[in-house]
């Protein structure tokens, strides 16, 4: 077996600490008897209660989660789409142009999408809301979605569709039994990673939210200019926790149907 | 027929919500300000003749005679610039680590690489403020071990500014490199010793050539979002920290000026257009290489 150099062991050490001390500080601040932020005064939760009873947050929060269940579904059937026509259907007009669209909204400034949104939105008469920002989301989620699954389906054996399609199924019914299966966790994933880039946004939900559709990370926006605050700490805190379990849950759930797949080609091969 | 409504419906909906939008703020780039809703005119009510009579381009020659602008999209580049840089010197050693470790800690260390990914980025610049304001953490220690005497002055700084980048981006940097590295053949290096290299020559020569796709793919990824940035100069940087996506949003919000701040996005995408096309190259070529 290989054995780290103690460089390497620094590196990962030092580069593990740079990723973690900054959210490990913003969680146990969260705890903090006083308001002032950076002066330990005894452990408290008290800053969890405030942020409970605090309806503004509360509606946001529920916004944002709103907005984020719908625009990863749609992104992620959109996404899915795309990622197939890129792999499996060759050439055709406007291949070059497709593939463009797909690839820029990923490293598109958010402040240029969010602005050239808005100006549509206006321009079609359509009012600023929840509507326009799920349209938003599910636009640049998808291309995300669509990369991820992409990267699973060029792995893909085809030939397994084809000996579904002759075997009787027609396109739809080959897709939904053999390939979407196998596609699972990476349309999965995309979908979760549609899910958190919405929650995260800021910039672009900022210009297409209209007065009745704060989400949450605007509402985080408009404390935090004024500085740092035990309730935003907080709900930093909770909002961390959700997602390591997700994640965390997610990697558990994928890994053991990555061994239930080994061990099912372990007994095809013992009864071949 | 079905394979028609397959590329149909994905295409449809980028062309509508991605290109036609572009098209608009171009076209608005060129129109007046006015003091109405939407505040510019003309707008698609006013007749197609009257849609093309009215435009210039006034707005971009605005641009030149403010120095405000050339000056934002100049410390705009050179930011993003050298937070790339400092990221790829920071992720480097990480993700070179990272392909070297034992084969069973790797999903792990992948793992603990993606997780602040999926973490909030707002919360994740909020998390620097605490740390390098005055009283901040940093100071603190500092102070503490004697190193300082007085609170360094970082908060509201350009340094905070590359500190954040190089947080929320390093991810970017670490993961294309480590893929990279991690398919690299350890003979290789092997060999280059048995030839009489030294341990830097050898990485030099062997190491950093094969690991060169990721080291493009993952300063792309920093540059091109870090150059339109706009959390990070607003919260972490000071009334000093000049970067066109602030001054983007402060034109659209605060002055209301849609003209002016759509010709400041149409002058950005053209800064943007070359990256973007070269980091799309360099993906497809990666993508051919591996299938």
């Amino acid at each position: 077996m290989k054995r780290l150099s103690t460089f390497n062991i620094t590196s990962l050490t030092l580069g593990f600490a740079f990723l973690y001390l900054p959210m490990l500080l913003l969680i146990i601040y969260s705890f903090n008897a006083s308001r002032l932020v950076t002066v330990w005064a005894g452990f408290s939760t008290q800053w969890y209660g405030e942020l409970l009873r605090d309806e503004a947050f509360l509606s946001a929060a529920w916004v944002t989660i709103k907005v984020a269940v719908m625009s990863s579904t749609v992104a992620t059937i959109l996404g899915t789409m795309a990622a197939y026509v890129l792999v499996n259907a060759g050439k055709f007009f406007g291949r070059t142009l497709f593939s463009g669209m797909i690839y820029a909204p990923l490293v598109m400034p958010e402040v240029i999408t969010g602005l050239s949104l808005l100006l549509l939105f206006i321009g079609l008469g359509l009012d600023r809301g929840i509507l326009t920002i799920v349209l938003a989301h599910t636009t640049f989620s998808m291309c995300f979605v669509s990369v991820v699954v992409s990267s699973r389906l060029v792995s893909f054996d085809r030939s397994l569709e084809e000996a579904a399609l002759d075997l009787g199924c027609n396109r739809f019914e080959a897709f939904r039994l053999v390939t979407l299966p196998i596609i699972a966790p990476a349309v999965i994933s995309g979908w979760l990673l549609a899910f958190t880039l919405s929650l995260d946004d800021l910039v672009i939900a900022s210009f297409v939210s209209g007065p009745s559709s704060t989400t949450l990370p605007i509402k985080i926006w408009s404390s935090v200019r004024l500085g740092v605050t035990p309730e935003i700490n907080a709900l930093s805190t909770l909002m961390i926790a959700i997602v390591t379990i997700g994640v965390i849950a997610a990697s558990l759930i994928s890994k053991r149907s990555a061994v239930r797949a080994q061990q099912d080609a372990q007994t095809a091969e013992r009864t071949a | 027929m079905r394979r028609f409504a397959l590329i149909a419906v994905p295409y449809a909906w980028l062309l509508a919500l991605f290109l036609v939008p572009f098209l608009i703020v171009f076209k608005i780039s060129l129109s007046d300000i006015a003091l109405a809703i939407p505040p510019y005119t003309p707008t698609v009510k006013d007749g197609f003749s009257a849609l093309i009579q009215g435009l210039d381009f006034e707005n971009f020659v605005f641009l030149t005679t403010d120095d405000l602008y050339y000056k934002a999209y100049l410390s705009s580049l050179q930011i993003a610039l050298i937070s790339t840089l400092l990221t790829l010197f920071v992720g480097y050693p990480i993700a070179y680590a990272m392909a070297r470790a034992p084969q069973e800690w790797r999903a792990t260390l992948m793992m603990l690489v993606i997780l602040p990914f999926w973490t909030s980025f707002l919360i994740r610049v909020y998390a620097w403020i605490g740390i390098l304001s005055n009283e901040g953490f940093l100071n603190q220690f500092l102070l503490w071990t004697g190193m300082i005497s007085d609170p360094l002055t970082i908060l509201n700084t350009n340094t905070a500014v590359y500190i954040g980048i190089v947080y929320t981006y390093l991810p970017f940097m670490i993961l294309p490199i480590y893929a990279a590295l991690e398919r690299m053949d350890d003979s290789l290096i092997e060999a280059a010793e048995d030839l009489g290299c030294s341990r830097l020559t050898a990485f030099w020569l062997v190491t950093i050539p094969l690991s060169r796709n990721g080291i493009i793919a993952g300063c792309f990824l920093v540059f091109i979002p870090a150059l339109g940035e706009f959390v990070i100069p607003s919260l972490l940087g000071g009334s000093g920290t000049l970067m066109i996506g602030k001054v983007l949003f402060e034109e659209f919000f605060n002055n209301r000026d849609w003209p002016v701040a759509s010709a400041v996005a149409v002058i950005l995408l053209l800064i943007l257009i070359i990256p973007i096309v070269l980091f799309q190259r360099n993906q497809q070529k990666q993508a051919e290489a591996e299938a």
